[in-house]
């Protein structure tokens, strides 16, 4: 028997193909994540391993709390004199102090080098002082020696094309600084950090550039020999101020590579759960091609039966042909997953997004976890199909155009699929409005419900193929003919598989609908609260519109000619009701620059906001049952608790506003943050928006080429560019599962063809042409298609109402993009003639006289 | 390889003498109320062991309803099947398997072989199903006198119409059947290739003592019975022993009139 179902297989080479693509596609994807993070973590893992390079001890800046979401952290830095005590240790060898922060090198076209999302990182190396500690390596050159001197990495060097004796820019505080570069470097024995910069000055010039003077970043300490990294710890420890703490070398290491893995895994389960997606699309393909192979089988199966197979025999055989298809499919998506982890890194850096780069890994992992699960989906799948392979009777085996015989629990099928809808219906609205529930509950509730709701929506589809296909098909039938009749009438002739098919690709479709649906409800309402906020001329930006940005800006924009009103928008880290959040600062005429709804308050708040003043949103106030006057303590990173009274509460438009949790006032927040920076500078004008005054004041920003000027439509628009730039990479990663769902309208007119091969002669004797036959298949192919892409913008809509529904506090509002959609259409009906491509071909090169005596 | 795991009282023993398979008042009605048709009306008959027995009627007579109730494949609306002293009607699904396995062959008139395999794996299919080791000598022997052992790696493809239900006869025999039943054999295939067809099938019986119930509506395959039952509207209406074509055309015409 065993050899039986694996020649079956081997004797439906086209079938079989066709069944695994669906499991090879879904298997490289869960293979391709984690080649892909594997290798991430890798590269990541081994420059920080290369960090603490003959360290035992390290000394670093203590922060009072950590905040993992946020750009401005990093520990401040502690006073140098710590070094001297240390060195006075019995146990020490060797101990020396570094800066390490960021700065950004400016190309030769006064442009910042794009980090992508790597950082300029900028430390200092004292060949002076013991240069075993620096993970550094000159590959050429010498290393920098006073203010004017500078060292950069290899990459940057060789893709910028600098050398040794070449002047850089450097993005500093005060405007661009220049610097003769003396030396080229590795970072240990790769030549970059990722996408990083590494700009390299000796220690006094970094303490200087970084307003570090008589501080440290860190400190490297190495113990004498016999000493463990434990004692030297331990005796470090006691000679430490409070704002520093010292860990072993190998402690340090894991924390950052903890760091790095935590981050990661997070990136891995996104990517994970798209590859979970494609292979439950995968997993419809399958179960509806194996239903139409084992429809078409059934004279097959009623033969064993005649001659002494037990159903047990039927399933086993069925079973066992699922597990090789399964076991080969999932070799091939284990292997092609290489391939798909090199195109995920593709689309992540087409968006900006450049990961290190390292050597491919390929975990044991990674190979079972694809192939248990590619197979465990397969046989999943084909579990359905087999025992309605074993209730083939055997008097099929003599009775012509035999079919399957309906299941004694058919009769149920109308109230599971209606019961299956409902249940999937209500754990999605149980997960978006049910109260109290944990993140991971409602998760829970939310993926379930979708996938439930997906296997719904399919079950009762059946129902909805005959008046879909008939009104889809219309135009087909209209314009197309006797072809374009006969193909809707195709579509609707099986309804179940029909279905089926159309299934698999409303799944990849309702998902897309539901990202751009929520994508145009983000960018709508932000573009609202823009244009109700924003009532200054210009703004000024970070390069990337992100990132914060040297506040000395501030005063040289204000010099330019008409300006009246600059408006600094400062943020940072604080803890505010024991909560890690981020506060800005304004200035006192932001009143000037942001029009804001006071709900208690005036327009002078801003003006009055003082030494101790502070103002919060309507629902923050709410939620921490803040009134007029109530104190507000504010912790900055470096453990100062601000006393702040709050003296004002606005009301938010929809789309959010520029300001934290908490806002104080500039004066406030620059005596008591280590290093003020903007991340947005709002400006007024004399004239309003000219070319003259944008000119004007893009010259005044000469010195700081990371910082961006922008009318208020160009501020809109990139931050919009942002809000695509994600959604395109979230249709690139939806994408695959609708190849997947493509490849299952083929799988299944493939069969239909074959299946139709006398009716197919038929047709052709009695006239019909190639072409004719050809633009049969393809209408019902699009017909098939327009089903899926029905179901699916429907499915995709009502899951985006239920969303913005429930986010409507938080500013989504329900905005459907028509033309998105419409798109969606062509592009469905494109896909549906795509996958008619082959099974055309096949039916219209059918030779008429053997069709006809096919049997 | 499978092994059926509810014993079947009764079906081991073969009774050595007597019919192999008797049937007691079939009837079998197809559909309900006034669409009813009733294709058998009350048949009682026993196979003769060791004979070739041929049941001829017109199309709608109810011949191959009766073969697939003889045969375990349908069941009758009232009435009896025994098959090697075993009452079927009680059988379940994995009894009737096990039945299948140890006593009945078919063949069938599109001669239902597997595609993917040869024609000695075809032949010895009813084995491997069973999880049993072929005769080797057996199996040599059966491919000879079905004419294949020049085409034994042969897939059905490669052969022709006769070949491949001489391949069909191989596989109904290799276990020993007490019983084979032939459905149309020649019902698919030129006339001089039903010749070919019809003495294989004879001589099986002649050389193995085989027992064989054949339907059919060809003459020339009923001339080569032991026995010819005549079925009309459900009813067997004639029961003639060794008849050559001629009788049997002027009884079926005599039977339209």
């Amino acid at each position: 028997m065993i050899g039986v179902a694996l020649k079956g297989l081997l004797g439906r080479k086209l079938r079989t193909l066709l069944t695994a693509l669906a499991i090879v596609l879904g298997v490289s994807m869960i293979s391709g994540t984690y080649v892909l993070t594997d290798t991430i973590t890798k590269s990541y893992t081994s420059i920080v391993d290369d960090s603490f390079v003959n360290s035992d001890a390290v000394i670093s800046g203590k922060v009072a709390y950590k905040n993992n979401n946020s750009d401005t952290a990093g520990a401040p830095a502690f006073p140098a004199a710590v070094l001297a005590k240390v060195k006075q240790l019995p146990d020490v060898a060797a101990a020396a102090g570094t800066i390490a922060d960021q700065a950004k090198l400016i190309g030769r076209d006064g442009k910042v080098i794009s980090t992508a999302d790597g950082s300029p990182i900028a430390v200092s190396v004292d060949r002076r002082n013991d240069l075993r500690f620096t993970p550094l390596k000159l590959s050429s050159g010498q290393w920098p020696v006073g203010s004017r001197q500078i060292a950069i990495d290899k990459r940057t060097a060789d893709t910028k094309h600098y050398a040794v004796g070449d002047t850089i820019g450097l993005a500093a505080d005060e405007g661009v600084r220049r610097f003769r570069i003396t030396g080229v470097a590795t970072f240990g024995s790769s030549s970059s950090v990722g996408a990083s910069t590494i700009a390299v000055f000796d220690l006094p010039t970094a303490q200087h550039l970084f307003n570090k003077v008589g501080k440290f970043d860190g400190i490297q300490v190495a113990a004498k020999n016999g000493v463990t990294p434990e004692k030297l710890v331990s005796e470090i420890r006691p000679l430490l101020p409070p704002t520093a703490k010292v860990k072993t070398a190998e402690a340090q290491t894991k924390e950052s590579v903890d760091d790095v893995k935590s981050a990661i895994g997070i990136f891995q389960k996104v990517l994970l759960g798209f590859g979970i997606l494609a292979l439950f699309v995968g997993a419809f393909v399958i179960a509806n091609t194996l239903s139409i192979t084992i429809a078409q089988r059934v004279r097959e199966f009623a033969t064993l039966r005649t001659i002494g197979s037990s159903r047990r025999q039927v399933l086993r055989s069925v079973m066992l042909e699922a597990l090789v298809v399964g076991l080969v499919a999932s070799l091939l998506g284990l292997f092609l997953g290489l391939g798909i982890a090199k195109g995920l890194n593709a689309l992540f850096s087409a968006v900006g997004v450049q990961f290190p780069k390292g050597d491919t890994v390929f975990a044991a992992r990674t190979i079972i976890v694809s192939i248990v699960v590619g197979v465990g989906v397969t046989l999943v799948a084909s579990l359905r199909p087999a025992i309605k392979a074993t209730r083939v009777p055997p008097i099929a085996a003599v009775r012509e155009g035999a079919t399957l015989p309906v299941s004694r629990l058919s009769r149920f099928g109308p109230i599971v699929s209606i019961l299956t809808l409902a249940v999937g219906i209500l754990l999605l609205v149980y997960g978006i409005f049910g109260s109290g529930l944990t993140i991971a509950t409602r998760l829970v509730a939310l993926g379930f419900g979708t996938l439930i709701l997906f296997v719904g929506v399919s079950l009762n589809a059946k129902r909805a193929v005959r008046p879909l296909a008939s009104v889809l098909g219309w135009p087909g039938a209209h314009f197309g003919g006797t072809a374009g009749t006969l193909a809707r009438e195709n579509a609707m002739r099986n309804p179940s598989r029909t279905a089926a098919t159309a299934s698999a690709l409303m799944i990849g479709l309702a998902l897309i609908t539901f990202v751009a649906i929520l994508g145009a409800g983000l960018r709508s309402s932000f573009g609202d609260a823009v244009n109700k906020l924003f009532v200054a001329d210009y703004a000024v930006t970070a390069e990337n519109g992100f990132d914060p940005f040297t506040s000395h800006t501030d005063a040289a924009v204000a010099k330019a000619a008409g300006v009246t009103a600059v408006s600094g928008i400062r943020g940072g880290d604080a803890r505010v009701f024991g909560k890690n959040t981020q506060v800005t600062a304004v200035p006192p005429n932001l009143a000037k620059t942001v029009r804001i709804d006071w709900s208690k308050g005036s327009v002078s708040v801003p003006s009055q906001l003082g030494r101790d003043g502070a103002f919060v949103d309507k629902d923050y106030a709410k939620d921490h049952h803040l009134l007029i006057g109530s104190p507000i303590a504010v912790e900055t990173p470096t453990a100062k608790v601000l006393h702040l009274r709050l003296k004002g509460i606005f009301d938010p438009p929809k789309g959010g506003s520029p300001f934290g949790t908490v806002t104080m006032s500039t004066a406030t927040f620059d005596a008591n943050y280590p290093k003020p920076r903007n991340f947005m500078t709002l400006i007024n004008i004399r004239g309003g928006v000219t070319d003259a005054n944008t000119a004007r004041l893009d010259a005044s920003l000469g010195a700081f080429p990371d910082a961006k000027i922008q009318t208020a439509s160009q501020f809109k628009k990139n931050q919009e560019n942002d809000i695509n730039l994600t959604l395109n990479v979230l249709y690139g990663l939806l994408g695959l599962s609708v190849i997947i769902s493509l490849f299952g309208v083929v799988n299944t007119l493939v069969l239909s063809v074959f299946e139709r091969t006398r009716e197919i002669g038929m047709l052709r004797a009695v006239g019909m042409t190639r072409r004719d036959v050809r633009r049969m298949i393809r209408h019902e192919s699009i017909v098939t298609a327009l089903i899926g892409g029905a179901l699916g913008i429907a499915v995709g809509v009502f899951l985006a109402v239920l969303t913005t529904q429930a986010l409507s506090d938080e500013g989504i509002v329900l905005a459907i993009p028509w033309r998105t959609i419409a798109v969606f259409v062509i592009g469905t009906i494109l896909a549906g003639m795509l996958a008619a491509v082959l099974p055309a071909r096949r039916a219209s090169r059918l030779n008429v006289l053997e069709a006809l005596q096919y049997e | 390889m499978e092994a059926v795991a509810l014993p079947v009282p009764g079906v081991v023993e073969v009774p050595q003498t007597g019919p192999v398979v008797s049937a007691q008042a079939l009837t079998r009605r197809y559909g309900e109320g006034e669409t009813a048709v009733d294709a058998l009306g009350g048949v009682s008959l026993d196979v003769t062991r060791g004979r070739l027995t041929a049941v001829m009627g017109p199309s709608g007579s109810g011949k191959s309803t009766l073969m697939h109730i003889l045969a375990g494949l349908d069941k009758p609306t009232s009435g009896e099947v025994t098959i090697a002293g075993t009452s079927i009607g009680e059988l379940n699904d994995t009894n009737l398997t096990k039945l299948r396995r140890e006593h009945i062959g078919f063949i069938f008139q599109f001669f239902n072989l597997l595609p993917m395999l040869t024609a000695r794996e075809n032949v010895v299919l009813p084995l491997s199903i069973a999880g049993e080791k072929p005769d080797q000598a057996w199996v040599a022997e059966l491919m000879k006198r079905i004419g294949l052992e020049s085409r034994s790696t042969h897939r059905p493809s490669e052969l022709s119409g006769g070949q491949q239900q001489r391949v069909a006869i191989g596989r109904a025999l290799i276990s020993r059947p007490t019983i084979v039943f032939a459905d149309e054999p020649t019902g698919n295939l030129d006339s001089k290739t039903s010749g070919e067809i019809l003495e294989l099938l004879r001589s099986s019986v002649d050389t193995y003592k085989q027992t064989t119930v054949m339907v059919t509506h060809d003459p020339r395959a009923a001339a080569i019975a032991d026995r010819v039952l005549f079925l009309a509207d459900g009813l067997i209406v004639r029961d003639l022993g060794r008849s050559d074509a001629h009788e049997v055309i002027s009884v079926m015409e005599e039977l339209a009139q």
